[in-house]
């Protein structure tokens, strides 16, 4: 599916290109697309290998087994595969709260190393479980409950009530959570169906 | 709001004296595995190139060619049936696939027709309860080797409709649509 999207794009992008004449701008975005890639790779350089350094000092300690302790009951329900005592738990919530107080900086870390102990779940295979789904969809749902930097632009531009956007942001990103965690047992049902 | 932002501004340093302390509590080599496991994300930052290069370029040429723009033309009619306004939809096409790009119109639509505007509300509510789908799929997966993603991909773009759709409901409701 990827491959084709990934196809897809370029290849339209190319033909549209052709036809509109902006095969300039066409040329320029290659380069600057591939040079963003790498800027942004490696400015997650700094925060993975802060977060990730935190992060194996709060497992070692146990601390992250208390998190996924308390928030047991709750995560079970979303990821029934994903045995309990499980280091994959901690990792899971750890990116789900840095989410929740947007701090995508820290999420993605966290995000990054719940994937792995996921995959080691599933056998170290190359294709992605139905936990690794699951996560992912609540991932892009991704609940917010401070929309930082929303609330700074609204400031910037001299809105009477920056934050006033804030309950209606967690409303509807809860919803969305919600509809993630739908859709993703409707696809995975549907599989199992066909087997 | 002051609140608010002395929590996020003192979340974090916080959150990490609390691990350090913790640490040393439970007599863990902290500084030694601080760099144990900052090993590991050099390791993870580097091994995602290759998969954002792909997919960012993909991205770049799609939008740089006014395929973007054609195809935001082309949904319009369906968007507009729908009751949501023309002015938010290059956002709601964009906001998946790129981030800054996102961040970019999210701030544009708020300069234009003011924050307290149903468009300014509509964009920021948008913007901070979505995530880019594309972005989080390529790192998550990438960093991991995961090769054949599944339903992963058409699940999290049928979640972002659902998000889309609830944003554009509680503002309505909350703020009405002036």
């Amino acid at each position: 599916m990827v491959n084709y999207i990934w196809v897809f794009m370029t290849i339209i992008g190319i033909v549209f290109a052709l036809i509109n004449g902006t095969m300039e701008e066409v040329n320029k975005a290659i380069f600057d697309g591939a040079k963003e890639a790498v800027t942004l790779c490696i400015g997650l350089i700094s925060v993975l290998v802060f977060w990730l350094g935190m992060m194996r000092i709060a497992e070692e300690s146990g601390l992250l087994e208390r998190l996924s302790k308390l928030f047991r009951p709750v995560v079970k329900i979303i990821f029934p595969e994903v045995p309990t005592n499980h280091p994959a738990m901690g990792y899971i919530l750890s990116n789900m709260i840095s989410n929740m107080f947007g701090l995508g900086n820290a999420a993605t870390p966290l995000g990054i190393k719940a994937m792995e102990e996921l995959k080691k779940l599933n056998g170290g295979k190359n294709a992605a479980s139905r936990s690794m789904v699951t996560f992912l969809a609540i991932n892009t749902a991704s609940i917010t409950i401070i929309p930082t930097t929303v609330i700074a632009i609204r400031m910037n531009y001299k809105s009477t009530s920056p934050t006033e956007i804030v309950v209606p942001t967690i409303i509807a990103t809860i919803l969305s959570a919600i509809g993630a965690i739908l859709i993703d047992r409707y696809f995975y049902y549907r599989r199992s169906r066909k087997g | 709001m002051e609140l608010i932002s002395l929590i996020s501004l003192t979340f974090i340093p916080l959150l990490i004296g609390f691990i350090l302390l913790y640490g040393t509590f439970k007599q863990v080599p902290t500084y030694e595995s601080f760099v144990e496991g900052g090993k590991e994300g050099i390791k993870i930052a580097v091994s995602i190139i290759p998969f954002l290069v792909g997919m960012l370029v993909a991205i770049s040429i799609f939008r740089a060619s006014g395929a973007l723009d054609a195809l935001m033309n082309w949904i319009r009619p369906l968007t507009k049936a729908m009751g949501v306004p023309a002015e938010i939809v290059p956002l709601l096409i964009i906001r998946p696939i790129s981030g800054t790009a996102a961040l970019g119109m999210t701030s544009d639509l708020i300069a234009i027709y003011g924050p307290d505007s149903f468009i300014g509300r509509l964009a920021s509510v948008l913007q901070g309860s979505t995530d880019t789908t594309f972005y989080v799929l390529t790192v998550y997966f990438g960093a991991v080797g995961i090769k054949k993603m599944g339903d992963a991909l058409k699940v999290g773009l049928l979640a972002d409709v659902v998000g889309i759709v609830a944003a554009i409901a509680v503002v309505a409701l909350v703020f009405g649509t002036k």
